[in-house]
């Protein structure tokens, strides 16, 4: 009878291993480039988070898979104080670091993961702010994160204090930032005693929804479903990003087969992918804006006349036909329709040539010759600067501007455009980082960006006002009425003529299920299924 | 032999010094730094830009940048890549297997339809097949990689669905690469079908990066070929008596080698250029798509280092092939 049952149980397991292998759901995606790195802090790009910080790692606040909102991460809840200037989280138990063939994890998830988070990229002198050599932390820097955090405490296990220097209410949503991403201390430490510390950008353990398997440089990444990931285990079991540079290769490949999912189509390819039987072409509006920014402190472009009639003579809908193909939309804001508080009421400037030159006339303004700045590379929010600059300046040439472009090598455009002084008006463009209108309006248009990332180098008191006194308050609800009358103040200015919001396409494969855009524009493979 | 030996390795110093200059200037000539391309539309302050390039040591006088990278590089340490953090040297190593594995076949497929082509061509010279060949090999020679490698894939992968599109084996195989040499690891690895996945993987690129030096080789073995065959010695084989072939392999192909096998060895750097595209289209993780990313992102220790090991591997060729020519030629290692 034993025997019997053993034989049972035996053949039981046998077919069941066998029906789990013959099951295997891989998804493959063939992603657009190589990480960097697999440590999301010191780095900057999209592609980079795609690879890292979104199927590794978790945060203690998520944005909410397709949207900008933010969810509980690995901070079950947290609470702000009345002076707005502390934030305490309460860390979720039980969750799991990923199990890999290079560590296995003794403990759970506790505060001394977020304290070495975050400590590493704050304090100079920690033994892990310089791992490898020439190591910035870019993005936390750049979103001010030092002169913002005064210190992190760790109460207790399970509990954090963030103390601030300054009320800031885009802090949560900085939080989601990629990184933010919680690392493993215990691995850390592991590392560091085996003098192998750069490791931990080669070789990453998260909490994510999938661990990490294998990189072949510049070729593949293999990861596999993360089986004691906190918010349950993946549809799919395991996941590979082809890395394909070339956009008609990727297109290739979707079509025949060998892979499923494949991001940044050519625009001229659309029309083949969406009739073709077996693929399906999801498509979102991009959180991004392309614009030309005049220099507002010089004449006659200081005269908001000027500014408001050169905007009108510009045809924003040749330029999307000519320069979007169809995939963009036209900006009258300089926050994107898909973020909150954007002001759908303010109505764009008519294209109408004739007022506009009329409205020149009336400013004085005679025989007009002005630079635009073209960028020399392709942008989510520009596919085609050069093409762009043409078209403009033959719109100008009709009212009687005379338009020479000038363009220079991409660091040096993005040196000099900075200029106080700068002659001409500059095309650029901003994508997203954290869904919050701050990071738009604050970082592209606030007094003390300009000479910086203000390339319109305006500074208007009305608008700083509303933008300052946004971010002091707790919650959104009551920011968002400020933020929509900031951008009536700045449509009524016109420091900018704005152009075009992209549109992104995803490609993928009818199999796949449960994929959605994200607004921010990372790829995320969390909750998504393929049909055998 | 060894003076010619001793002779040729004397020359590669100055070349070498020449190298480590041309590509530690090259990159520092391009405007734009690592630091502002890194940091994109965010910006840094004036600052954090010093505080960066300082970090990164880029702020120290020109002539010292140069000779710590000429004494590093000579005790065969380039320095970290500014972007991945890792050695150059071993960014280099685990990428170039694969443009090594590709070149070669490349090579091979050039030399082995190239030669017998150039020959027959010459034989036959003035006929329909010369001059079909010929045409073919000048339409070869003008081919824009891209748009070959493009029109291949939409034809042999996408019409006919014979060979995959991109890569390097299919992606149900995975083992950890022993040699970098796909061929060579996916026979190590003992699973079924993953050799032959490895070479259906190879058919399209070796094709689309051989094209060129096919032409090339093909032209200057029939140019070369005709020279010889209207020497005295040649006629003397003839009225001999000997068989054609005999003439042809043994008289005339022997010395009309020395000039192809220079062709040859020049194609490596043509290799090494049509690579980045090649290997772009292919998604091949070679060394060409990586030096260009490089010299994108202003990455100098990648690009320096990049470019003095393809530099010092071309140098290497070049070496062989003149010892090759010695023993094909005495006349050649005789001279002084």
């Amino acid at each position: 009878m034993k025997r019997t049952r053993l034989f049972l149980a035996t053949m039981l397991a046998t077919t069941m291993l066998a029906a789990g292998s013959a099951s295997a759901k891989t998804l493959i995606y063939c992603s657009e480039g190589s990480p960097e790195g697999f440590d999301p802090a010191p780095y900057t790009a999209g592609t980079t988070f795609n690879a890292s910080s979104r199927p590794l790692y978790n945060r203690l606040v998520e944005f909410e898979r397709g949207t900008t909102n933010i969810i509980p991460g690995l901070a079950e809840s947290w609470e702000v104080s009345d002076d707005s200037l502390t934030y305490t989280f309460k860390l979720r138990k039980g969750v799991k670091f990923q199990t890999t063939d290079f560590f296995t994890p003794t403990r759970d998830f506790n505060a001394d993961d977020v304290l070495f988070t975050f400590e590493r990229q704050l304090k100079k002198d920690h033994p892990w702010n310089q791992y490898t050599a020439g190591i910035a932390w870019e993005y936390f820097d750049g979103m001010d994160m030092p002169a913002l955090i005064k210190s992190i405490e760790k109460v207790d296990d399970y509990t954090v204090k963030f103390n601030l220097t300054r009320p800031e209410a885009p802090m949560i949503a900085n939080l989601a930032m990629d990184f933010a991403s919680i690392m493993s201390a215990e691995y850390a430490a592991k590392l560091e005693a085996e003098g192998k510390k750069e490791m931990l950008n080669q070789q990453p353990v998260g909490t994510g929804p999938f661990k990490f398997v294998a990189y072949q440089k510049d070729a593949v990444i293999r990861y596999a479903a993360h089986d004691g990931f906190w918010n349950g285990k993946q549809p799919i079991d395991d996941l590979v990003f082809a890395i394909t540079t070339d956009a008609s290769v990727r297109q290739q490949k979707l079509k025949a087969g060998e892979c499923h999912v494949a991001p940044y189509p050519n625009p001229a390819d659309l029309a083949d992918l969406k009739a073709d039987p077996n693929l399906q072409v999801l498509e979102q509006e991009g959180l991004n804006v392309g614009y030309l920014a005049y220099n507002t402190t010089q004449a006659p472009f200081d005269n908001v006349n000027v500014r408001k009639a050169l905007n009108m003579a510009i045809n924003k809908q040749a330029i999307l036909d000519a320069v979007f193909q169809g995939s963009g939309k036209i900006a009258k804001n300089p926050i994107p329709p898909t973020m909150w508080s954007y002001n759908d009421d303010i109505q764009d400037d008519p294209y109408d040539p004739e007022a506009a030159k009329k409205m020149l006339d009336e400013a004085g303004v005679k025989d007009l010759k002005m630079k635009i700045w073209a960028m020399p590379v392709q942008r989510p929010y520009n596919p085609n600067a050069r093409r762009m600059a043409e078209l403009i300046q033959a719109d100008f040439a009709k009212v009687g501007v005379e338009v020479e472009i000038v363009s220079y090598e991409w660091g040096e455009y993005l040196k000099l455009s900075k200029e106080k002084d700068r002659d001409g008006a500059v095309l650029l463009g901003w994508t997203g980082d954290n869904g919050d209108p701050d990071n738009f309006l604050a970082v592209l248009l606030g007094c003390s960006a300009v000479g910086g990332s203000n390339r319109a180098q305006w500074c208007n008191q009305e608008f700083e006002d509303l933008i300052q006194k946004a971010k002091t308050l707790p919650n959104n609800d009551a920011r968002e009425p400020l933020y929509r009358d900031a951008q009536v103040v700045f449509k009524r200015e016109a420091p900018w003529a704005t152009i075009a919001h992209s549109v992104v396409f995803m490609p993928m494969s009818k199999k796949v299920t449960g994929y959605k855009m994200d607004p921010l524009g990372s790829h995320r493979f969390d909750g998504v299924d393929i049909a055998e | 032999m060894l003076a010619f030996l001793l002779r040729r390795i004397g020359l590669i110093i100055p070349t070498f010094i020449g190298v480590t200059i041309a590509a530690f200037a090259f990159i520092r000539i391009l405007p734009g730094d690592p630091v502002l391309l890194m940091a994109g539309e965010r910006g840094t302050s004036p600052e954090r830009h010093a505080e960066l390039m300082k970090q990164f040591g880029f702020d120290r006088p020109l002539w010292e940048q140069y000779l710590d990278y000429l004494f590093s590089a000579l005790q065969g340490d380039l320095g970290n890549s500014l972007v991945t953090k890792k050695p150059v040297w071993d960014e280099f190593f685990t990428l170039f297997p694969a443009t090594m594995e590709l070149s070669f076949c490349a090579i091979v497929f050039a030399v082995v339809l190239g030669i017998p082509a150039g020959i027959f061509a010459a034989v036959r010279r003035g006929s329909w097949f010369d001059q079909s060949i010929m045409g073919t090999a000048l339409v070869g020679y003008s081919m824009p990689i891209f748009w070959w490698g493009l029109l291949l894939i939409i034809l042999f992968s996408g019409m006919l669905g014979w060979t995959p599109v991109s890569g390097r084996i299919s992606l149900m195989y995975f083992f950890q690469p022993v040699t970098g040499f796909m061929l060579i690891d996916s026979l190590l690895s003992g699973q079924k079908g993953a050799f032959g996945s490895a070479v259906a993987h190879l058919i399209l690129p070796t094709i689309v990066l051989g094209t060129i030096p096919l032409a090339v080789v093909a032209r200057q073995t029939r140019s070369a070929m005709l020279e010889v065959l209207g020497e005295d010695y040649v006629r003397t084989a003839r009225a001999k008596g000997l068989s054609p072939s005999r003439v042809i392999g043994v008289h005339a192909l022997r010395n009309a080698m020395i000039p192809v096998i220079t062709t040859i060895g020049l194609q490596v750097g043509v290799l090494l250029a049509g690579a980045i595209l090649t290997e772009t289209i292919f998604s091949w993780p070679g060394i060409g798509k990586w030096m260009v990313d490089s010299i994108f992102r202003r990455d100098y220790p990648a690009v320096q280092g990049g470019l003095l090991m393809i530099a010092a591997i071309v140098m290497v060729v070049n070496l062989i092939v003149d010892l090759l020519y010695g023993l094909v030629n005495p006349r050649i290692r005789h001279t002084r």
